[in-house]
């Protein structure tokens, strides 16, 4: 199948600003895809140039086939679009509100349907006045669902959800992809990201600074494993083992590129020596991790080196 | 042929969200019956003379409350709820769907013009029954029904045009008020003006549209001559508000 989404060389200024500076991307049909980055990182931007509503000031665009800077109508029926702030109309019903965004599109799915999918079944005939935030949101997916697009863009859908909210939100969009509908979605949640998206790209400054699977991203996979314990009163640090750090409260940190050798290293040395290792954990890299690491201050020369001893100190603190 | 059906789709939920908001509803339909019984009563009893003619004062504040109730439905509610649904982010929102926008504000236009109308009538009614005014009737309707439709359109247009000077939702009712209510009082709407009026008083009602609108209404009440130049003032007011609109009106909540 075609690509849903393909963007080479994409440039957006506003005034002195350089908000995306050179974004290449392509979403496969059927694919959910991720931008995760800070605030102000360009998120937004690139996915308002995407829907229509921006401009772009260089590079090439295309988006079901359409370019986004000058489709009108037809290329708007095939998109379904949640924003990051929700505007509704709060005098309507929850199935009002739903039934008035149908009516404009050729082939919409049926209200109650819609109204069904995201929970607000008994909000029916609620006015939007009276719903909850995270009702409200909910009303901001159903819409977007309403003319039963090909493509979704959803901008931060969960911000400001609690935790329950979240996971029905992620279902939602489970089921949809599920259904084959290609999904571009922004979020600064990591487990968003790795829970929904087939495929995340990291943006920072305007750049991608790293694309790949969750579970791969910037060499997630390749990166060292951290065993970490406290160490027993008076003991001396174990010889079997290298790349040991010292931390504080009695913990060492040993980074390991082969944790089944380490540990049973460890372990044995442990059960030799009569001792305990009281919290003994094995770490893997998180995303989290592998985020904080490629967006620290972007613009920064040294920001590589800085954002590596920053995200390590975090695992530190674990 | 589309672009109508979901044009007149749009006008019936736009007013089911007129009717169901409290504060546009009431203040719509309240306020021009709440100044006519107002005035009438304040001010002295006797008669006005306009354009060399002395009219019953009851009739002339019918006259002039249905202009004002125009102008309160077209520019003041326009003006004020396109900019609430612009910062909420409504217009945006259905700026991302096939709704073409021209359908979108058509319906506006036209739902702002129907209650204009539904005004107009109930003003004149109002004014019949309980002042005994006169209303426009025979050839007089016809002009008056031009001035009408022309003046609604015209307000509808200076209302969209305004939205684009008003900085946010909060500032709407301020900013909207500021700039209708002086030349209300300046074009004769609610205190009649006349020859012995300051000159720069008629100057301003004779540059703004407001007081040819009212003229033009009032000649349909009062059986006074009907100016077709009153129409143009207002009608060139008009494509004036859409030129200023087309450039400057904005779908997305201005920062």
């Amino acid at each position: 199948m075609k690509n849903a989404i393909e963007i080479r060389g994409l440039r957006k200024s506003y005034g002195d600003v350089d908000a995306v500076r050179g974004v290449d991307l392509t979403v496969a049909a059927g694919e959910v895809f991720a931008l995760l980055g800070p605030n102000g990182a360009g998120k937004t931007t690139i996915v308002e140039i995407l829907e229509g509503y921006r401009k772009r000031d260089a590079g090439d665009a295309s988006v079901l086939g359409f370019d986004p800077g000058t489709a009108g109508p037809d290329f708007k029926a095939r998109i379904g679009i949640v924003l990051q702030s929700t505007g509704i109309d709060p005098y309507l019903t929850v199935a009002e509100t739903v039934a008035l965004y149908s009516g404009y599109y050729p082939h919409p799915r049926p209200v109650d349907e819609v109204v069904e999918l995201v929970g607000l079944a008994e909000k029916h005939d609620e006015r939007v006045l009276r719903l909850s935030g995270g009702q409200q949101r909910r009303l901001d997916v159903a819409i977007a669902l309403a003319g039963d697009p090909e493509l979704l863009f959803l901008d931060e859908p969960t911000t400001g959800f609690d935790p329950s909210a979240r996971r029905g939100a992620w279902e939602i969009v489970k089921s949809l992809a599920a259904l084959g509908k290609t999904v571009l979605l922004t979020t600064h949640y990591m487990d968003e990201a790795q829970y929904l998206a087939d495929r995340v790209a990291v943006i920072a400054g305007g750049k991608f600074v790293a694309e790949g699977s969750p579970a791969t991203l910037a060499g997630r996979d390749a990166e060292d494993t951290w065993i970490r314990f406290r160490l027993p009163a008076g003991a001396e640090p174990p010889p079997q083992v290298a790349s040991q750090q010292p931390e504080a409260g009695g913990y060492l940190a040993v980074a390991t590129e082969d944790p089944t050798g380490d540990l049973h290293a460890l372990t044995g040395w442990a059960l030799d020596h009569g001792y305990r290792l009281e919290a003994l954990e094995v770490l893997r890299p998180s995303l989290e991790d592998v985020y904080l690491e490629l967006t620290g201050a972007p613009g920064d020369d040294a920001r590589t080196e800085h954002a590596a001893s920053s995200g390590r100190q975090r695992r530190r603190r674990r | 042929m589309k672009l109508l059906r979901l044009t007149l789709r749009q006008v019936r939920y736009t007013n089911k969200t007129f009717w169901r908001n409290p504060a546009s509803a009431f203040f719509t339909f309240a306020f021009p019956l709440m100044f006519l019984v107002i005035f009438t009563s304040l001010l002295p009893k006797g008669d006005v003379q306009i354009a060399g003619l002395f009219v019953k004062q009851s009739t002339y504040y019918v006259a002039n409350m249905a202009a004002f109730s125009v102008i309160t439905a077209c520019y003041t509610n326009i003006a004020m709820s396109v900019t609430f649904q612009r910062d909420a982010g409504i217009l945006k929102r259905t700026q991302g769907t096939p709704l073409p926008g021209s359908a979108y504000l058509a319906a506006r236009v036209l739902h702002a013009m129907l209650m204009a109308l539904l005004l107009v009538v109930i003003t004149a009614a109002f004014g019949r029954l309980f002042y005994n005014a006169d209303i426009p009737a025979g050839g007089t309707l016809l002009r008056f029904a031009v001035m009408l439709i022309v003046g609604a359109a015209a307000f509808c247009s200076l209302g969209l045009a305004m939205t684009s000077f008003v900085p946010n939702a909060e500032a709407a009712p301020a900013v909207v008020n500021a700039s209708i209510l002086p030349l209300l009082f300046l074009s004769g709407i609610f205190i009649p003006i006349g020859d012995t009026s300051p000159a720069w008083i008629r100057w301003v009602a004779r540059i703004f549209p407001v007081r040819h609108f009212a003229l033009g209404m009032s000649a349909g009440f009062f059986g006074t001559p009907f100016e077709w130049k009153d129409v143009l003032v207002v009608a060139a007011w008009g494509v004036g508000g859409l030129l200023v609109g087309a450039r400057r009106f904005s779908w997305e909540p201005r920062r």
